[in-house]
């Protein structure tokens, strides 16, 4: 063979998956119906703790096109307890977490009732002829007082607020010194305590189930990210055998983690659905998903670095608050933890000690959000960092890289314990500075802050790197997670040539389909075109553990390497019998089993006809070349890069206006640019925006005052800047491919990048913090002399739906 | 009540309750699962049709106030099997990853292209104010939109996309 | 979500309207373009029991030369406003406020006379009408009559309009050759104003002959900032007399505290921001 075909790894593919989306023949969960389909609607509680005395649904009972309505003590027992898969801590507490409410509310929103009804219309008429008797209890808001002694418990039973304290000491894990005796022979000491506000995910596809219990195995469609966890969850919870269950997550718009989820609305599904024998629905609507479906972040994080006078780290003492919400869901305790390896981040600190208090409040319960418990670490150390340079005068840049890992102390084991196989921190920075002007930008700020100009450049530095491709099973284990992190994939060499790849990632906009056959086609030899990727099926797909985590290239597209590779030595020996040849005698390359130096050639697609004839096999040889695999890797792979950010401060608002973006990430092998350069944008927005925007709000009562996008803030393309970004290329040492992963780079990178960024352009009006999200009021007050978490807590959200009222005239 | 909408170049007579939102009618009537909905306050764009030649957002407005309109969606917009140019745009300049804003962003896009064929980076950024994306980042949006301002401007040729087809 | 069921009729005429609102009693609505109520009843804060949708009324639309003024019709759009030569050589101002109404698609049913009637404090089209001196024309079942806008707006989402009335026009007093803005300052784009300041000036000999400034969101109605008017006439457009009549802005307003900004901070944008409307409207 002469033509030399261009690899498809690492080519900038468009994606296969576009040609539906752009013209609208989409398969959203709310787009599919069956024949007497039934709607739900749930009844919420508006109250955020409170005993339920009584509840009477006989009136919506009657209300038109009513079938059923059902109370948590009608489900009671068919509903169990929802899930969660990671106790932390063998004497973790708890409570029951039913998933209709049954004799007490512990969050404003929690679900109350449901009504079936013909229509949704109907299902939502009759919602409001239920009426429940609360008698309030007193709310548990705010973190610190939650673990004050003497204060209102949100779960009595339990007899705290506390649900786990979970500690990491380098001294104790002999993985380094005692932080202790570095604080107390540090030089310089720089505390501090930052808030991780909480936030709302956000998908932009509400979520939706429908549950169709006619067939001999019910179905449940789901928008979900993990319909394989879903699966024996609800198997688990329900007590319907997982073998009488099928979950489909067809198209998914979106989840960043926030339909990493076991959710009530899909329990009561198919506990409602079961026992009427009727198919059912729910499509939420956008102020039910921001005030229910779970939140993320929320953190209290007091923070103490140990330094020399001459800037180098000599220890960290991290203590967080973790606020749970009312309930534990599927994950929620361990995303706190996750943070914990990374607090230290990419600096060489001796001594290090990590303890996480998991507080219950009555509030919405919180779980993974887009980098899950990294993104709250490397926001308070590139801070901190930064709050470090200051102290002793030093470039925040220079200082990191005092600190940070060289590239030549690869593989460097952390003293968190965690082996960062590869990475070069030096290269990327050089990068970035160049593509940001780094220097031009800081004589520019030096200019306008010795002209006293009203609006003031800030520049802010985040040289961050991640744990992920969240998998290494004895690790997980090891962190008391409740399953392993394997990921499962097949090939299936269909006789006419063409392939289907089946994987246990569950692709929600990433790009899996394209990606996974990018990799196969370079790795079978058949055109990009012939490979179809089948996933997010537990009929077509039956084995996986699905996507979250920036796992699904290290962990899945790995799986369907090794599946490949064994479809290649099945075909061998069939190859080499169909050219009587010995094995070791053939090549396989671009597709081909080639017969070494001579042109005696076979297709492995041929080889898939004969197979499928299967005349003439070798002895003892299946007539199949499909293989399946499980991958489930060493280590994490670690992500890294530096991003810096330049903002205009408008001094006398405080408005603050990105004015560039420039960010040079690692993440290792890039298998499609145009992926991995999206994967980057969206991560940037959503991180910018907990800096500058997003807040989920409540006010004194428990009641979330940003319940709808009017007040809930997420950036429009007008709010937004462009982004320069560009790449460096260590490949990882983990996985054969060498990917890293980059689904949570870009929002893990950028917050503190901004954060710092706005703290320097005010720095010299005595500014060393402002809580997030940067809000111009707070920037105004802090630079006015004011505290620093202007606003927020206990006050209404302002503009949105504030501004639309009940009464008035023509609209 | 009793209304008339041509949808996509072919007309419906339904009745309908006058609660019922266009988007629903032609979600749930019509069968035009292409549009969807993503809020319950008109921030999200994602419902956005041309109701009569301008970009609406179809859970604001009344099935009934609709009656006797002329609708496009999203699923109207190919022509005798090809692509209408935005749409080619966001393929081409991968401006979409899960897809659900992709109906809106593409509805509004030809809008804003309609009032302002030769727009600039800001006045794509705030021609799609009203269309919100949690996954891209608007970048690839902005740069599709200004591709396809290109490719539909007269005597253009097709502009180079920036992954490949094969 | 879905609103509660209501009836709904569509009239052809003004009269038949006004009829049909005193018809249908208290717990009767006005609908025109919808970008307000619509979602207000998707969330079920309001379950009217009859919708009157005016947007089929063929005199209620459009922009009218009268002479002194402009008339422009409840159930023109903003979209119309914005595009109008009359509305951009008479009344600039209102066509800088309406630019930076919500979005494009809402631009394109939302109405003038709806936002108007609508009396959000927080809407951006209430400080232009009452900065340039606009009369209301309300027409009910006793036939029409005029309102200053300085009279119309009442508090919070309430007007001086009664249960059979209807907003059919508002007569905006030419403002031929002033230079105008509209400054207005949020958090995101599609946000509401947190404060906003909607600027008119005349200049003449190089002097402020006349200054027209209204704020949007700092009451419950939009309110006139008479101190800064009256210290601008007579000055020149120098960046040092506007600053020190800006600082005049907030005296006698009673904005109202949240989550994006408190009292004192509203103050303190709505003097920075009249400095920086006023500085636009002049050109300097």
């Amino acid at each position: 063979m002469t033509a030399t075909v261009e690899p498809e790894v690492g080519k900038a593919r468009l994606r296969k998956e576009d040609a539906r989306l752009i013209t609208g023949r989409t398969r959203w969960t709310d787009n599919l119906t069956v024949p007497g389909l039934l709607h739900l609607a749930f009844l919420r509680s508006p109250v955020a703790h409170a005993r339920i005395t009584a509840i009477d649904v006989e009136a919506a009972r009657r209300k038109p096109g009513v079938i059923a309505v059902f109370t948590g003590r009608d489900l009671a027992e068919a509903q169990g307890s929802l899930p969660c898969a990671w106790p932390v801590t063998a004497d973790q507490k708890a409570p029951p977490a039913p998933s209709l409410a049954v004799d007490q509310v512990n969050f404003a929103g929690e679900a109350v009732a449901v009504v079936v009804a013909r229509g949704k219309a109907q299902a939502h008429d009759a919602l409001e002829a239920i009426d429940v008797d609360y008698e309030d209890l007193p709310v548990v808001l705010d973190l610190a007082a939650a673990v004050a002694d003497g204060a209102d418990l949100v779960h009595p039973d339990l007899g705290t607020n506390k649900s786990a304290h979970w500690v990491f000491d380098s001294a104790e894990a002999g993985t380094g010194s005692d932080v202790e005796q570095a604080i107390a022979e540090a030089e310089v000491l720089v505390e501090r305590t930052y808030r991780q506000q909480r936030l709302i995910p956000a998908f932009m596809e509400p979520r939706s189930v429908l549950v169709d219990p006619t067939g001999e195995q019910t179905t449940v469609w789901s928008a979900t990210q993990i319909p394989h966890i879903l699966r024996l969850m609800l198997a688990l919870t329900t007590g319907t055998p997982e073998h009488k269950l099928r979950v489909i997550a067809p198209d998914v718009g979106g989840g960043f983690g926030g339909k990493l989820q076991v959710t009530p609305e899909e329990v009561v599904a198919l506990v409602v659905a079961t026992r009427l024998g009727k198919p059912v629905k729910w499509t939420e609507s956008r102020s039910e998903s921001l005030l229910s479906a779970h939140h993320g972040r929320d953190q209290l994080q007091k923070l103490t670095l140990a330094a020399r006078r001459d800037g180098t780290v000599t220890g960290l003492k991290v203590e967080l608050l973790a606020d749970m919400g009312a309930y534990l869901r599927l994950v929620t305790p361990g995303v706190p933890i996750l943070g914990a390896f990374m607090f230290n981040a990419i600096y060489k600190f001796p001594a290090y000690r990590f303890e996480c208090t998991n507080v219950f409040t009555t509030k919405t319960p919180t779980d993974a959000y887009r980098g899950a418990g990294r993104p709250e670490a490397t926001c308070a150390i590139e801070r901190l960092m930064d709050e470090l340079a200051a102290e002793l005068g030093r470039d925040p840049i220079e200082l990191r890289e005092q600190n940070w890992i060289k590239h030549d102390e690869f593989p460097f084991t952390t003293v968190c314990g965690l082996e960062y196989d590869t990475g070069n921190y030096e290269a990327a920075t050089a990068k970035a500075k160049e593509m940001f002007g780094y220097d031009q930008l800081r004589a520019e700020q030096r200019e306008r802050r010795e002209r006293g100009d009203t609006v003031q450049l800030g520049i802010g530095t985040s040289t961050f790197t991640e744990m992920c491709g969240l998998a290494p099973s004895r690790v997980l284990g090891s962190l008391s997670y409740g399953a392993g992190g394997w990921e499962h994939a097949a090939v299936r060499m269909l006789p006419s040539g063409k392939v289907e790849v089946v994987t246990g990632s569950s692709a929600h906009g990433q790009g899996h389909e394209t990606a996974w056959s990018q990799i196969v086609a370079d790795q079978l030899g058949v055109p990009f075109e012939d490979i179809e990727v089948l996933h997010g099926d537990t009929q077509s797909s039956p084995r996986g553990l699905d996507t979250y985590g920036s796992r699904s290239l290290t962990v899945g597209a790995m799986a369907v390497l090794k599946a490949g590779e064994k479809v290649i030595r099945k075909a061998r020996r069939i190859a080499a019998h169909m050219m009587e040849c010995a094995e070791d005698d053939l090549e396989f390359t671009a597709g081909k089993f080639t017969v070494k130096g001579t042109e005696r050639a076979t297709a492995i697609t041929d080889v898939a006809l004969a197979v499928f004839a299967a005349h003439d096999l070798p002895d003892g040889v299946e007539p199949s070349l499909d293989s399946e695999a499980t991958f489930d890797p060493d280590n994490f792979s670690f992500p890294h890069g530096t991003h810096l950010c330049a903002v205009d401060v408008d001094t006398e608002t405080g408005f603050v206006k990105i004015r560039k973006y420039v960010c040079v990430d690692d993440v290792g092998v890039v298998v499609n640019p145009i992926i991995v350069e999206g994967q980057v944008h969206g991560g940037l927005a959503q991180g910018l925006a907990q800096a500058l925007y997003e807040e989920a709000v409540h006010d004194e009562s428990g009641t979330l005052t940003t319940g709808t996008l009017a007040d809930y803030l997420i950036p429009s393309a007008v709010d937004l800047p462009h982004f320069d970004t560009d790449r460096t290329e260590t490949p990882a040492t983990s996985n054969q491919l060498g990917v890293k992963g980059v689904g949570e780079a870009g929002t893990i990178a950028s917050t503190p990048a901004v954060v710092n960024a706005v703290v320097d352009a005010v720095r010299h009006f005595g500014v060393n913090d402002i809580q997030m999200p940067c809000t111009p009021m707070r920037v105004w007050t802090a630079i006015n002399g004011g505290p620093t978490d202007a606003g927020g807590l206990g006050t209404e959200a302002g503009g949105g739906l504030g501004s639309i009222d009940t009464s008035g005239g023509a609209a | 009540m009793r209304i008339t909408v041509t949808v996509d170049g072919t007309t419906y007579t339904d009745d309908v309750e006058p609660r019922q939102l266009l988007v629903h009618h032609l979600r749930e009537t019509i069968g035009k699962t292409g549009t969807v909905v993503g809020c319950d306050t008109s921030n999200c764009g994602s419902c956005t049709v041309h109701l009569d030649g301008q970009s609406v957002k179809s859970c604001s407005v009344l099935a009934v106030q609709a009656d006797g309109a002329e609708i496009t969606t999203v699923e109207g917009l190919a022509r005798d099997g090809a692509l209408h140019p935005v749409q080619q745009a966001f393929h081409d300049n991968h401006a979409l990853q899960c897809g659900f804003c992709t109906p809106g962003m593409i509805m509004q896009s030809i809008d804003l292209l309609a009032d302002n064929p030769d727009p600039d980076e800001q006045a794509v950024r705030h021609g799609l104010e009203g269309n919100l994306c949690r996954c891209t980042g608007y970048q690839n949006i902005v740069r599709a939109v200004q591709d396809a301002a290109d490719r539909l401007k007269p005597g253009s040729t097709q502009a180079q996309p920036v992954g490949s087809e094969s | 979500m879905i609103p509660a069921a209501f009836d709904y009729t569509a009239p052809s005429t003004v009269d038949d309207a006004v009829r049909a609102l005193a018809d249908a009693g208290e717990e009767a609505k006005v609908i025109a373009g919808g970008q307000s109520l619509i979602p207000v009843l998707r969330m079920r804060l309001a379950a009217p029991s009859t919708l009157i949708d005016i947007g089929r009324i063929p005199e209620l639309r459009g922009i009218r030369d009268e002479g002194d003024a402009l008339v422009i019709g409840a159930t023109t759009t903003h979209y119309e406003i914005q595009r109008d030569p009359l509305v951009r050589s008479h009344a600039l101002l209102l066509k800088a406020a309406t630019d930076t109404v919500a979005d494009p698609q809402v631009r394109h049913r939302g109405t003038f006379g709806g936002a108007i009637a609508h009396a959000d404090p927080a809407g951006d089209l209430l400080a232009p009408v009452l900065a340039l001196d606009a009369e209301l024309v309300l027409h009910g079942l006793e036939g029409r009559r005029t309102v200053a806008a300085a009279d119309f707006f009442v508090d919070y989402f309430t007007t001086a309009l009664r249960q059979d009335e209807l907003l059919v026009a508002v007569r905006v007093p030419k403002h031929t050759g002033w230079g105008a803005h509209y400054e207005k300052f949020n958090r995101v784009a599609q946000a509401w104003s947190i404060v906003a300041v909607a600027a008119a000036v005349r200049i003449a000999d190089g002097v402020i002959a006349e200054a027209r400034v209204g704020l949007t969101n700092m009451s419950a109605v939009p309110v006139r900032a008479t101190a800064v008017e009256a210290a601008l006439v007579g000055q020149p457009a120098t960046p040092e007399a506007i600053k020190a009549a800006a600082a005049h802005a907030a005296d006698g307003t009673s904005p109202t505290a949240d989550g994006n900004a408190d009292t004192a901070y509203r103050e303190h944008l709505a003097r920075v921001l009249t400095s920086r409307a006023i500085t636009a409207a002049t050109g300097v």
